[in-house]
């Protein structure tokens, strides 16, 4: 029976956790990723699983915000996740075993899971002068990056950093960083921007790529759809102040004790996509809208450079300003992004292949597209 | 006589390299390197001096905000602000709320694997697990079966064959001490400091909408907009209520598991009280300003010097004494590399002289690190939360002075076992006591502001760069949970011409100086007893005890202005 055998399903159930909670829990994932809800049995057989697959986490040119936006996560739970769901094998900061032991164990993935573990890369990879701003074992980054990300099912790049280099990446780019992609040519990368990541997602992405053996659907940057297919300024809950017309002048104004909009202190919603403002941070608590300091546009690419400086109002563009309905402000701001959700959205496109796992464990099958 | 080598230093930020060489069973001599360089000074160059706290906040991603709040500080030094009272306050319980889940997760995620064997916990008895956690603490979670379930859920991983994170651990080594059964007392803290963290931190996403990386300060004040009757304002009552509430939790989960947890385990590793002391100097910049923060005699945490483990003296701390070296780090000064430089004058030349990776050691007579080597009046200092209850206990800080003396008692152990490995965790877990109980009371001074119409939280005054004189500079100190923290900004043309950050971790993980003395972590780690050279267990309790964070300690600025230079092989 699904939600019996795995060692989460047990887990839960240890702790007093019931059948209908666990599948309520199902639910919640399914409805982050904007999935029909009859895929939630494929979800609960997944969690179910005897045979956890394999998942390493490296870190390069990082500040590990990445792995402690991990740390926060909720559904599942971080625990959950290194107990239960996966066999988190290699993460330097929260790993038990160090140095020889620490490589060892990278070693043994690549060898004995080949073709089969998911690698998620944390930080940026610098270029220049041989890569040696950046060493682990002796190694360079991009020496572990291409060996570990070449042998792998999947990678998932967390952060800015790790998708384009992100402020490391930053003009000068003192030591020619630059994200997985741009690293290794030719490796298949889902890119979870943001800075850092918000846990909410790359939960959501990995439980899509337990499920079904492949990831999302994706947007031209690799990015998933569910995650960064809309404009921040369109699920803004200061949105009703902008409509109307009331902003935050100064800081600590009346306007800003009163929640008005942000956009005249510079927030970046009307150009960012992201879906920091229903998702939200740390269990849903709050975004950094909600909490009164304007949107920097983190999960755009580049954003350092193209999305600073943070506190001058978005460029004038003919028509754009205060009396400008915001969808005009959207289209200008995310055309491409929308034609390409569009061109990708019907054609069904998924980037990565169907690879069975060695545990032979049963592959469902994928909606045809993501309606929601 | 052996090298080894431990890289990557594991359950730590960024990337750190240590390499020892061991004679009879002990660590004779030992090197630290960051091997990490990223440059974020360089980048802030040319940056709007207002923003240069979201930028610099990205040096670490652990201890996030401390460099967000150096950064504010230092700008506002320059331009000459002083932020509204309630900004102090919220920017204090931002700060406390840090160093306690920072202290937390350091205790149970990153330094307990050295001291529990959880392989071992699968041995013990629950009944008797419960008799143990119910002896040294009343907290509720304590019974028989919940421990059964602890230990099933272990037991499940281990049969699995999966081990996970845990797979390539040191179980079985003979430097575990711990019995069984507190072992799997360890276990269920260790996965109950999961969940604590998670939750306490929400403070800072009331606060700052999101944990790590807050998106909140402000040079001049806070954007936590604060209003009694509008439910838009960050800042309203219900918030406050919510703020008090998970305080509180802090509170409970400090006194009654983690304090009690490190009590028992220096139970069963006292050796450690006399291992790891390190230079035997300590230095706080201090923090936690009580009022202005121009005035240093009233921070919570006191400034001050103790040098060469003497407590009857604290010394001034003057920043003019701060020099760098990097005679053994991978730059180049034009005066030659035997010379420090203070900061201010400093130069950064990154050129990179070691072994041309893949590499098996590192030319530790030469250059061996991406970190400086900072000094004051020429000595190394160990910078922390050991150095800050030591400075604070030596100015006779009341409160700080009662609860060590009394762990002291508990403890059966004179003053002196501070200066060590177990000295840095002890420190560590009564700093986040002390920190915990000042956090209700500075949310309850702001609530209290709040219920009363103060709602005055940016001072915008000079926020129109227009109003700023044509060059400025100035400092911003903090006490982040890892140590003294300062940023140093100059500013012209309303653009940052020159930035900088002295780290804690580069004091504490900083290579030789010209005259050969040792970094704190090299100091601390001679002598240090290695059973198996293959699994160096006891290298890492010490390393850990200071709780390393290489991604801040790699910074490095060319405080005049000249042009970095990358090194042309």
């Amino acid at each position: 029976m699904a939600g019996s055998g795995g060692l989460l399903p047990r887990a839960l159930r240890a702790r007093g956790v019931s059948r209908r909670e666990f599948v309520k829990f199902c639910e919640l994932m399914v409805a982050t990723l904007a999935l029909p809800t009859r895929y939630v049995s494929a979800v609960e057989k997944t969690f179910s699983q005897t045979i956890r697959p394999v998942l390493v986490w490296l870190e390069f040119q990082d500040c590990a915000g990445n792995t402690e936006s991990m740390l926060r996560t909720s559904n599942p739970t971080v625990a959950e996740f290194v107990l239960e769901l996966l066999s988190w094998e290699y993460h330097e900061t929260i790993m038990a075993g160090a140095g020889k032991q620490a490589e060892e164990a990278l070693e043994r993935v690549v060898r004995e899971h080949k073709g089969e573990y998911i690698a998620v890369v944390e930080g940026a990879i610098p270029t220049a002068d041989d890569g040696v701003y950046c060493t682990i074992a002796g190694k360079t980054a991009l020496q572990i990056a291409t060996h570990v990300c070449t042998n792998s099912a999947a990678n998932i790049a967390v952060g800015a950093c790790a998708w384009d280099g992100g402020l490391v990446r930053a003009n000068p780019n003192p030591t020619g960083a630059v994200g997985l992609q741009e690293a290794v040519p030719g490796v298949q990368v889902v890119n979870l921007g943001g800075c850092p990541h918000n846990p909410a997602n790359t939960a959501a992405v990995l439980t899509h790529y337990l499920t079904f053996h492949q990831m999302p659907a994706l947007d031209q940057y690799n990015r998933p759809l569910f995650a960064y297919g809309n404009l921040i300024h369109d699920q803004c809950e200061r949105r009703a102040h902008y409509d109307a017309g009331r902003f935050v002048e100064e800081w600590g104004d009346e306007g800003h004790r009163k929640g008005y909009c942000l956009y005249k202190m510079g927030c970046k919603g009307p150009e960012a996509t992201y879906n920091c403002p229903t998702v939200r941070w740390n269990d849903g608590t709050s975004w950094p809208v909600k909490a009164g300091h304007g949107c920097i546009a983190c999960a755009s690419h580049r954003f350092w450079d193209t999305k600073s400086p943070f506190y001058k109002r978005l460029p004038s563009v003919p028509g754009f300003g205060v009396d400008v309905t915001a969808d005009e402000i959207g289209w200008v701001a995310t055309g491409a992004v929308a034609a390409a959700m569009v061109a990708q959205v019907a054609g069904n496109f998924v980037r990565d292949q169907i690879r069975p796992t060695k545990a032979g464990n049963e592959v469902t099958k994928p909606p045809e597209s993501h309606e929601a | 006589m052996a090298r080894i080598v431990v890289d990557p230093v594991t359950r730590i930020e960024g990337h750190l390299r240590i390499e020892a060489q061991v004679e009879g069973g002990k660590i004779a001599e030992a090197w630290s390197s960051g091997t990490m360089f990223r440059g974020i000074e360089l980048i802030l160059r040319g940056r709007d001096p207002r923003e240069a706290w979201i930028w610099a906040q990205r040096i670490c991603g652990v201890c996030t905000m401390v460099h967000a709040l150096a950064s504010v500080n230092a700008v506002e030094d320059a331009l000459g602000i002083e932020v509204p009272d309630n900004a102090r306050l919220v920017r204090n319980i931002i700060a406390a709320t840090q160093t306690v889940q920072d202290h937390v997760l350091h205790f149970y995620l990153l330094h307990a694997l050295d001291c529990v064997d959880i392989v071992s916990a699968l041995k013990a008895d629950p009944a008797k697990t419960s008799q143990l956690a119910q002896s040294i603490s009343d907290w509720p979670l304590s019974s028989a079966k919940y421990f059964k379930g602890i230990q099933d859920r272990v037991s499940a991983l281990v049969a699995s064959k999966q081990l996970s994170l845990f797979g390539a651990g040191y179980w079985g080594h003979p430097a575990y001490h711990l019995p069984p059964e507190a072992n799997l007392m360890a276990v269920a803290h260790y996965l109950e400091a999961l969940t604590f963290q998670r939750e306490f931190i929400r403070i800072h996403a009331v606060l700052g909408g999101k944990n790590p990386h807050l998106q909140t300060f402000l040079v001049g004040g806070m954007a936590t907009a604060m209003d009694p009757n509008e439910p838009g304002a960050t800042i309203n009552p219900e918030r406050m209520d919510f703020l008090l509430q998970v305080a509180k939790s802090a509170i409970a989960f400090v006194n009654q598991v983690y304090i009690p947890d490190v009590l028992a385990v220096a139970g069963f590793y006292r050796d450690w009280f006399e291992l790891g002391a390190g230079v035997g100097n300590y230095m706080s910049y201090g923090g936690y300003p009580q009022g202005s923060i121009k005035d240093p005699a009233n921070f919570f945490l006191p400034r001050g010097i103790i040098l060469n483990r003497d407590l009857s003296k604290v010394h001034p701390v003057d920043p003019a004494n701060v020099t760098e070296y990097v005679t053994h780090s991978w730059y180049e000064y034009s005066g030659g590399d035997q010379v420090a430089k203070h900061p201010y004058e400093g130069e950064t030349n990154p050129k990179y002289s070691g072994p041309k990776p893949p590499y098996e050691f590192l030319e530790v007579d030469q250059k061996y690190s991406w970190l400086k080597a900072p000094r004051y009046q020429d000595q190394p200092m160990e910078v922390g939360p050991l150095a800050r209850l030591l400075v604070a206990y030596s100015s006779g800080q009341q409160d700080v002075k009662a609860l060590v003396d009394a762990t002291l008692a508990k403890l059966k152990a004179p003053p002196a076992a501070l200066f060590s490995t177990l000295g840095r965790v002890a420190a560590r877990a009564l700093e986040t006591q002390l920190l915990a109980s000042r956090l209700t009371s500075w949310i309850e001074q702001l609530r209290d502001n709040l219920a009363s119409g103060n709602v005055r939280i940016h001072n915008g005054e000079k926020w129109d760069p227009n109003s700023w004189p044509k060059t400025a500079q100035g400092f911003g100190f903090f006490e982040a949970p890892r140590g003294s923290l300062g940023h140093w900004v100059e500013i012209e043309d309303q653009v940052i011409k020159n930035y900088q950050a002295v780290v804690p971790s580069t004091w504490n993980a900083g290579p030789r100086d010209a005259r050969g003395q040792q970094g704190p972590y090299e100091a601390a780690l001679v002598k240090t007893p290695i059973a198996e050279p293959e699994r160096p267990l006891e290298l890492l309790r010490t390393i850990h005890s200071f709780d390393p964070c290489l991604a801040c300690a790699v910074h490095v600025v060319d405080a005049r202005g000249r042009l970095y230079a990358r090194a042309e092989a």
